[in-house]
């Protein structure tokens, strides 16, 4: 599975772009390309695997240093160009394994590289870009985190080699003191435990899901198909708030994060007390 | 003689560290000029705990305070390393949104406010897993909402850290402030050790973990603000300190161009002796003092 990581996201980079190569001064590892998508030009954005990376522990998939801090100015660069014309879309295609675990990477603070990244995207997307994510594999724990969390709209592909997850199953089961089949049992039940991408979306932090028959090798109709949904989201990320506020409004959420709803409502009347 | 006042004043502080979150939340703000919102009477506690035969607890390891600090509205919002690590779950992560959100709302209508975040949190809480990591980006997003109008500062004092999702949390900060017991970092040594080799990181070796995360080498590399004792007025102090500098003209997570230049400049063929990087990053200090 992990194996796969980072093959999808140069599949649908190169889909949906008609590009495949990092823009200059980038590491091979982040992909960048402005291309039309409807009527906008868009930017879009993928973290894939460079096996040469200058990190070793971001070889295979994770977002490291270099990752975070170019998706980082790639994004800002977005802002600035369009501080005063219309907001071009953001489209971070998403298939990352999670961030690096390195020790060079603690020591040159990978948590701030991954704090600029997740606030390039907000802040665009605070700005008024429709920043838009498609989840096209694995988004793992901080690697999604620092790439596609911060979006106004979160798309995925809806079939089993894609997740979205805290942690990988090995390392939950292990921390938790479970076993693995114990773990994908529990999640059968709790939603927020669970591996599968149905049940992520029964926590209505999703957009929408979509089906794609093969995520691998696409047909011209199937990325036709998703060219017009990204489009669709694009437009209704422009006629709604900034914020974040539609991962409480739908109907899944409303249901499964209740307790978050609940939690909010309470909290505003007290505040308001004096 | 100086040797005595030393004394005294050891004697005299009172330990920040040794204080519950609520204790921590209360001991920032103007005496008697807080109050807590959502506290354990209300009972709102997280939904998943007991289905996995975890006792819940009646404020979810947060706690919200609102009140003034130096005369001006401020919230604060202490998360308990003492239950369940300080771990990010649904309800503990809806307060710190809902409290940032708030605050952002006040500043909006024109009511200064201020927000503290009193970060002793390995990140997700992993019996919440997906809700936690989903709660986490939220809070990032209302920290970069609220920040445009009113400095966001964080603290960790100890003994957890700050670490996993929450610490960019700490990163998107106005303001860090750290102790000599704090450690702040994505990834923990056994996480690393796990998913990376003990080559990697030996996560039983102490020096090694303190000479990375430690909140001295944060400070001294100009990844913290604020280095303060164990000391409750010291912290308060800090934070007085930086609720009047106000939003700073630019913030550290928004510094792309130099800290991605100062990664291009690493060599890594090899592993580094954490201090050597002060030389080079330390130059830059407190993001309250650039520019």
């Amino acid at each position: 599975m992990s194996e796969h990581t980072g093959i999808r996201g140069a599949v649908w980079f190169r889909a949906l772009t008609g590009q495949a190569s990092p823009m200059p001064g980038d590491p091979d590892s982040v992909l960048t390309a402005d291309a039309l998508l409807g009527e906008d030009n868009a930017r879009f954005l993928c973290v894939v695997r460079d096996p040469h990376a200058r990190f070793p522990c971001a070889r295979d998939g994770q977002v490291g240093l270099e990752e975070a801090y170019t998706l980082a100015t790639r994004v800002r660069e977005v802002i600035e160009q369009d501080r005063n014309t219309i907001k071009r879309p953001i489209i971070a295609i998403v298939d990352v394994k999670s961030q690096a675990y390195g020790r060079r990477e603690e020591t040159a603070a990978i948590f701030l590289a991954a704090a600029a990244a997740a606030d390039a995207y907000g802040s665009a997307r605070l700005a008024g870009h429709p920043v838009i994510t498609l989840v096209v594999g694995h988004a793992l724990s901080g690697g999604f985190l620092t790439h596609g969390y911060q979006a106004n709209r979160i798309l995925a592909f809806d079939d089993d080699g894609v997740m979205i997850h805290a942690m990988h199953k090995e390392a939950a089961a292990r921390i938790t003191r479970r076993s693995v089949e114990s773990l994908e049992q529990l999640g059968k039940t709790i939603a927020p435990l669970s591996y599968d991408i149905l049940d992520y979306a029964k926590l209505g932090l999703l957009h929408k899901l979509l089906h794609v028959d093969s995520p691998e090798n696409p047909s011209q109709q199937e990325i036709q198909n998703v060219r017009e949904e990204l489009i669709a989201a694009i437009q209704d990320a422009r006629n709604s708030p900034v914020d974040l506020r539609n991962r409480l409004q739908s109907k899944e959420a409303r249901e499964t994060r209740k307790s978050s709803i609940l939690t909010r409502s309470m909290l505003e009347a007290q505040w308001a007390e004096e | 003689m100086s040797h005595d006042r030393d004394n005294a004043s050891f004697i005299n502080r009172q330990s920040f560290i040794e204080l519950d979150a609520r204790e921590r939340a209360k001991s920032l703000f103007d005496v008697g000029a807080s109050r807590e919102l959502l506290g354990p009477f209300d009972r709102v506690e997280s939904p998943w705990l007991s289905m996995q035969g975890v006792t819940p607890q009646a404020d979810d390891g947060c706690v919200v305070m609102k009140g003034k600090i130096s005369g001006q509205a401020a919230v604060v919002v202490a998360l308990e390393g003492a239950f369940q690590g300080g771990s990010m779950g649904e309800v503990s992560g809806a307060k710190l949104t809902a409290a940032l959100d708030l605050a952002c709302a006040d500043n909006e209508k024109g009511i200064p406010t201020s927000a503290v975040m009193l970060l002793e949190t390995g990140g997700v809480r992993l019996q919440e897993a997906n809700l936690g990591l989903a709660a986490i980006a939220e809070i990032m997003a209302s920290i970069l909402a609220l920040r445009k109008h009113a400095p966001v500062i964080s603290v960790t004092a100890g003994p957890v850290g700050c670490f996993g999702g929450m610490s960019l949390a700490a990163g998107l900060s106005s303001y860090v402030v750290l102790t000599r017991e704090a450690r702040l970092g994505l990834n923990g040594p056994e996480v690393i050790e796990q998913e990376s080799g003990v080559d990697e990181f030996d996560s039983s070796d102490r020096a090694l973990i303190w000479a990375i995360h430690g909140g001295e080498q944060r400070y001294a590399t100009g990844l913290a603000d604020a280095l303060v004792g164990d000391d409750t007025q010291e912290v308060a102090d800090a934070i007085r300190r930086f609720i009047a500098k106000g939003v700073p003209p630019v913030h550290r997570s928004e510094q792309v161009a130099l800290y991605r230049s100062r990664i291009a400049a690493l060599d890594t063929s090899r592993q580094w002796e954490p201090r050597d990087l002060r030389a080079t990053w330390g130059t830059s200090g407190s993001v309250g003092e650039k520019r």
